[in-house]
């Protein structure tokens, strides 16, 4: 299955991009002069041998300013995707499992927070919270309002495996509930929740953009979202300084792009229903 | 009542949805409530910050217990007056009372009164902007769902060079933030090329109405982000219906039909109508999303909308504003999935019997 993975055209790209963001990343301090700190030039000077994409309306090196917010905005990726997909995971398992009067209460409490539109819950969070709105915060915040549907999708999955005979072999051999959900349920929805937690960064990834665009963003932090933001409020776009706004733009949709890619060719490969 | 809601599982089904979603309803009040209350800015102290300085100390404190009456902070009578203790200090109200006055007020469509446009109420700054918003975003949604399944069906079905050139497309564009593509819209077409105007909603000096002039203008204005969020949606719908037509293809129903020399044109109905019951939840999906990409959408854009009203209170903390904006989204994402409930519980009998089944 795994070769098969490695075959698709789809997923091989997805992967090269996005790991290319992340080596950017992770290297990117270690290789450039990365200065968010101090004004190196006028504002919204033209990209040039010295700064790759100029300066922006302080007059700060951009291409740092893109290093530190491409940082941010994969750790509140990882760390959002890695909250909603853990929380949703273990609600979603324990209701599937479980079943009866439990499974009835998480379901419900699911579904209610299920129709809560996510991203107005996290601007009236975001703007009681004056002070204190941290980048962790923000990811922390954003992971406890998406898990929803990934617990509806694995209690799905996991109320359809209660019943297989394993499952009731250990069981009657006298494992507890915990065991029996790690070790014989969550194995066999490994491959998906893989996958959700992928789909789980992007949109984590995009959420702190959009909030960030709105003006709630992090105080104590650069994040792309925070970047467009200031580009746009300081006219940048009227301006016609395009190296203020058009990389982000594409840091973005490059990363939330590779990540779907990766997502669509591993189900494509995985689920056997789309396969023809 | 009971015999009779047993004999009719549909109506049943309708019934028990409609009570889920009060349910609901109620929950996410409670959220509109708590959340903006959750810091420790008042509304009454952004209002007297910004009127302090040119009062007196005596003046000061009338406009303030007249404005912590306004805003039920404080006790009052029958007459208007504010209850006062022994020592002449007002008396606050509790975080309950606060909670079932602003439920109550709620219902009867009294959202309060705005902050940053002090005395303006925010039933009014809503109605203004709403039309605008449902006019960009319900047929976007609805042309976009349409073209996107039609799409999707037709690649799943016909393959070959079509599918292999709609795929990825549709990957990229489905993929493609919001904000993004409309960032990229505004500088290319709107400020590089100068083809159409790139925010606002209608000429400077105009004023709205249904004079052809203004209809011109503002449709000239539409453009940029009726695209920016058409591309989005058709994307989304064509992946989702792909995918599901390829599952009905490899069904028993298709290899039979097929077999028998059913017309491929009645087939492809036929798929089209199995099919299309996970699409309607994802047209539900996509009036929910339409609040986050009106949002976006319109801040960029600067379109007089309810986004960009949100937008403006954010910047202004101007709380009853967020709050009644975040409300009506609230009402009407769970108006859109209640309906949707119903449809499909009304075209799949498989639904209603679960549903049926659980209670």
């Amino acid at each position: 299955m795994l070769k098969g993975l490695f075959r698709s055209p789809s997923f091989a790209i997805g992967c090269a991009m996005f790991f290319g963001t992340l080596l950017i990343a992770l290297f990117g301090p270690l290789v450039l002069r990365v200065d968010v700190e101090h004004r190196v030039g006028l504002a919204y000077m033209q990209p040039s041998a010295r700064h790759w994409l100029g300066t922006d309306h302080l007059g700060i090196d951009m291409v740092s300013l893109l290093i530190k917010g491409l940082r941010a905005s994969l750790y509140v990726g990882f760390l959002a995707g890695s909250v909603a997909t853990v929380l949703g995971t273990l609600i979603g398992l324990y209701g599937g499992y479980k079943g009866g009067f439990i499974d009835d209460v998480l379901t419900s409490v699911t579904n209610l927070f299920l129709v809560i539109p996510t991203l107005i819950v996290l601007i009236l969070l975001s703007s009681s919270l004056e002070e204190g709105r941290s980048l962790t915060l923000i990811a922390l915040l954003i992971g406890c309002t998406t898990w929803t549907w990934t617990a509806r999708a694995v209690r799905a999955q996991s109320s359809s495996l209660r019943t297989r005979d394993h499952v009731a072999l250990a069981r009657i051999n006298g494992f507890g509930t915990g065991h029996i959900v790690l070790f014989h349920i969550l194995p066999y929805l490994l491959s998906y929740i893989f996958m959700v937690f992928i789909l789980q960064t992007a949109s984590g990834i995009l959420t702190e953009a959009s909030i960030s665009l709105l003006g709630l963003g992090p105080y104590d932090s650069i994040s792309l979202g925070k970047i467009l933001n200031e580009a746009i409020r300081n006219e940048a776009l009227g301006d016609g300084a395009w190296w203020a706004f058009v990389p982000a733009t594409l840091l973005v949709t490059v990363i939330a792009f590779s990540l779907y890619i990766i997502n669509t060719s591993m189900e494509s490969v995985f689920n056997p229903r789309l396969r023809r | 009542m009971r015999s009779w809601l047993r004999a009719h599982p549909t109506l049943r089904h309708i019934v028990g949805r409609a009570g889920w979603y009060v349910l609901t309803f109620f929950v996410a009040v409670a959220v509109n409530f708590v959340l903006p209350r959750l810091g420790d800015a008042n509304p009454v102290d952004m209002l007297m910050a910004r009127a302090r300085t040119n009062l007196d100390s005596t003046t000061a404190r009338q406009q303030e217990e007249a404005y912590l009456a306004e805003f039920g902070l404080v006790h009052v009578d029958d007459a208007g007056a504010v209850i006062r203790d022994a020592a002449g200090k007002p008396v606050p109200t509790s975080l309950p009372s606060q909670f079932l006055r602003y439920v109550s007020l709620s219902a009867q469509g009294d959202l309060g009164t705005s902050i940053l446009q002090h005395p303006r109420r925010v039933s009014e700054i809503i109605g203004k902007a709403l039309p605008w918003t449902l006019a960009l975003q319900l047929p976007t949604i609805v042309v976009g769902w349409l073209v996107g399944n039609l799409l999707g069906a037709l690649a799943a079905y016909y393959r070959g060079v079509f599918d292999r050139v709609l795929y990825p497309i549709a990957l990229l564009t489905s993929a493609i933030p919001a904000f993004c593509l409309g960032i990229i819209l505004v500088y290319v077409f709107g400020i590089q090329l100068e083809w159409f105007p790139a925010v606002g909603g209608y000429d400077d000096g105009m004023v709205p109405g249904l004079s052809w002039a203004f209809v011109r203008s503002a449709s000239y204005y539409y453009v940029l982000p009726f695209v920016s969020i058409l591309v989005i949606v058709v994307g989304h719908q064509a992946i989702g219906m792909r995918s599901m037509c390829i599952y009905e293809l490899g069904t028993d129903y298709v290899k039979y039909a097929k077999l028998l020399g059913i017309h491929e044109r009645k087939i492809l109905l036929y798929m089209f109508r199995n099919a299309m019951l996970p699409q309607l939840t994802g047209l539900a999906l996509a009036l929910g999303g339409m609040v986050g990409g009106a949002l976006i959408t319109e801040m960029i854009f600067s379109y007089p909308g309810l986004g960009l009203a949100i937008l403006t209170a954010i910047q202004g903390n101007d709380y009853p504003l967020i709050s009644g904006c975040t409300l009506l989204v609230t009402v009407c994402v769970l108006i859109a999935n209640f309906c949707v409930d119903v449809a499909v519980g009304l075209l799949d009998p498989r639904i209603r019997a679960s549903h049926g089944a659980a209670q």
